[in-house]
């Protein structure tokens, strides 16, 4: 079984974003730049899927400029066999990407795709559930806990109300939550390795696909600031202040 | 110009993130019809008819709504979009997973968790974990939105609409349900409550939790949780805060030996009031807590409890 794993370069978590001072976009010069942590552990998801046998191949993919080579460079090091970059300068919104995608899964015939459940930079929260859509597949969203046997995938939902199980047939995409693994690092014999194996570059605007803006940013702007508070000394002071300044208690 | 809001809800109740999505979707200019699709929705559907603004009440009943499998509920909703120029959702994990592939399938684009609605194209939305707001503007011809409840009022009542039968049903071959596990709370809803108490991975196991359940049922209080607290098994998965789990801005949050990361802040820092109760006087949750308690928490929240 083949298995896709979209992956996107984003803004390090650790890093706090800044907003331009023109409030055109946010800054992201001479940011610290990573892999998205929801398709870390989708990466790890697939390399377990074929360490367990179930897998024979993983295919890691990004859409980006051509600084996101070094995420997929990571992928391979984690364990994908083969890496393919779309390359663009454009920043496409997540139906565009879907569309991308939906061609790298007709030409690669993947029977599991498995994306992250968001990117913490757009927060979007769409690309999955859009391929799905697009290629006429089920979806498991927000997983916690994946199970393939007999030509289903069994996934664990992380719901507001609690888990949901759903079976999907084969083929599928799935989309990552936070618990279901704990992804590895690369060593760095793996990290060497990396850069022989197999880096595939497919021009974006090659693969027949409308990447026209459906949606324009208007501006960026910094949220409100919170003013800062005040420390007390106990308890007994916390629960007046409460009561009598705050009064919301 | 008119706008369908999928109501949202949980084995036979509402939840609350539908009236605030109707505000929200009010704001659009137009009238306003929702759709409630589920299993045995009858009495659902009449609290729906009764939300002030509500146009038309749309009630598709049957088994195969009754999991809300986002592939039924997309090809549902499909069928009715050519109706309407804007399809609104609210923000919850069910909104999540249906509403994209409904944009998909109608090769539109869709904007996330909109917090303020600017016109009928134009909307805010919170980018890079809440530390910038986006103002942006679909150029699409029919809108598909999905709405962060947390930045709307509640709607107030109204002498019930009119309502209409769907009954079209998608049965989709790709998906089926099979189990659900229903965390059970006698407490209000994270999303909904008026006082909301977090612990964080300072509580060091989930049986310190209870120290939160007194305070918790003094103030009627939600419960909720970091991350670090959900990861290492002290509480489920639905009580995470934070940028990947659930947005709450409650008049009274207080945050217990949680830290104040970034992802965790994006949950909560919309929050009217905000307390942090914390060991290390340097934890940033200080830099955005209105009253801060340097202090032991197991020292401290039974004082606290007592004290109200
Ligand atoms: C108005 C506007 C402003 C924007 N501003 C910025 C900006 O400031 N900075 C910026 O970096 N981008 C920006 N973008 C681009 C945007 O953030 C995303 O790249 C795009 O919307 C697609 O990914 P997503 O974040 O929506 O995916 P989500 O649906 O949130 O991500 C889910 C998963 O989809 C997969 N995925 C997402 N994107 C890719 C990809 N490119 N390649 C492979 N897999 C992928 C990953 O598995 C990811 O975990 C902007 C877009 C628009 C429309
Ligand atoms: C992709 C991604 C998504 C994430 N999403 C979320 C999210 O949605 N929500 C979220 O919360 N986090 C999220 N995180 C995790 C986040 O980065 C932090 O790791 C997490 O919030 C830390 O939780 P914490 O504050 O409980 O733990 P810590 O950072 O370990 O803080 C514990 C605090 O407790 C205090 N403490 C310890 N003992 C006591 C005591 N006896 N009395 C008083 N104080 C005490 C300590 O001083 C410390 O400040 C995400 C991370 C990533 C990478």
């Amino acid at each position: 079984m083949k298995v896709l794993v979209p992956i996107k370069r984003v803004i390090d978590y650790n890093v706090k974003a800044r907003v331009k001072a023109d409030n055109s976009d946010v800054d992201l010069t001479n940011v610290k730049m990573a892999l998205n942590p929801f398709c870390e552990i989708a990466i790890e998801e697939a390399i377990r899927l074929k360490e367990a046998g179930t897998a024979t191949e993983v295919i890691a993919v990004t859409i980006g400029a051509k600084a996101s080579q070094e995420q997929l460079r990571t992928a391979l090091a984690l364990g994908a066999d083969k890496a393919i970059h779309i390359e663009t300068d454009e920043k496409l919104e997540s139906l565009h990407v879907a569309k991308l995608l939906a061609k790298i899964v007709e030409q690669e015939a993947p029977e599991l795709v498995i994306l992250g459940k968001q990117s913490i930079d757009s927060d979007n929260n769409q690309t999955g559930q859009m391929l799905a859509a697009l290629t006429g597949r089920g979806q498991g969203t927000f997983a916690s806990k994946v199970d393939i046997a007999n030509g289903t995938v069994n996934v664990t939902r992380e719901v507001d109300g609690g888990l949901q199980t759903v079976a999907l047939k084969l083929p599928a995409v799935v989309t990552t939550d936070l618990r279901l693994n704990e992804p590895r690092y690369a060593s760095l014999p793996n990290i060497m390795k990396a850069k022989r194996k197999p880096l595939e570059v497919i021009a974006a605007d090659s693969l027949g696909v409308d990447l026209t803006p459906r949606i324009e940013l208007v501006a960026v702007h910094e949220p409100a600031k919170r003013s800062g508070g005040i420390i007390v000394d106990d308890v007994a002071q916390l629960v007046d202040l409460l009561k009598t300044q705050a009064k919301v208690i | 110009m008119k706008t369908l809001v999928i109501a949202d809800h949980d084995n036979g109740s509402l939840k609350p993130e539908t009236s605030k999505t109707i505000n929200a979707a009010l704001k659009l200019g137009f009238a306003v019809d929702v759709l409630i699709a589920g299993e045995n929705v009858a009495p659902m559907s009449e609290i729906v008819a009764s939300i002030a603004g509500v146009n038309t009440v749309l009630v598709a009943d049957h088994s195969e709504y009754a999991h809300q499998l986002a592939e039924n509920i997309a090809d549902l909703v499909l069928s009715l979009a050519p109706d309407y120029s804007h399809l609104v959702a609210s923000a919850t994990t069910t909104g999540k997973n249906f509403m994209p592939r409904v944009a998909a399938l109608l090769d539109v684009a869709q904007i996330s968790e909109i917090i303020d609605v600017v016109d009928a194209d134009t909307f805010k939305r919170p980018i890079y974990a809440g530390n910038a707001i986006a103002t942006v503007k679909s150029l699409d011809s029919k809108k598909v939105l999905t709405v962060r409840a947390s930045s709307f009022d509640l709607q107030g009542e109204q002498a019930p609409a009119e309502s209409r039968v769907v009954d079209s049903v998608f049965s989709s071959e790709l998906s089926a349900f099979v189990s659900v596990e229903q965390t059970e709370s006698e407490r209000p809803e994270l999303t909904a409550a008026q006082v909301v108490i977090s612990g964080g991975r300072g509580m060091q196991n989930g049986e310190n939790f209870s120290l939160l359940n007194g305070i918790a049922d003094k103030l009627g209080a939600a419960i909720g949780a970091s991350r670090a607290a959900v990861d290492a098994g002290f509480v489920p998965n639905d009580m995470q805060v934070g940028q990947t789990g659930k947005i709450v801005a409650p008049n009274l949050y207080i945050a217990v030996g949680i830290s104040g990361a970034i992802q965790h802040l994006a949950g909560m820092k919309d929050s009217k009031v905000i307390v942090a109760i914390n060991k290390d006087p340097d934890a940033p949750i200080f830099q955005v807590a209105d009253y801060g308690l340097v202090a032991d928490l197991f020292d401290v929240l039974p004082e606290l409890e007592q004290a109200l």
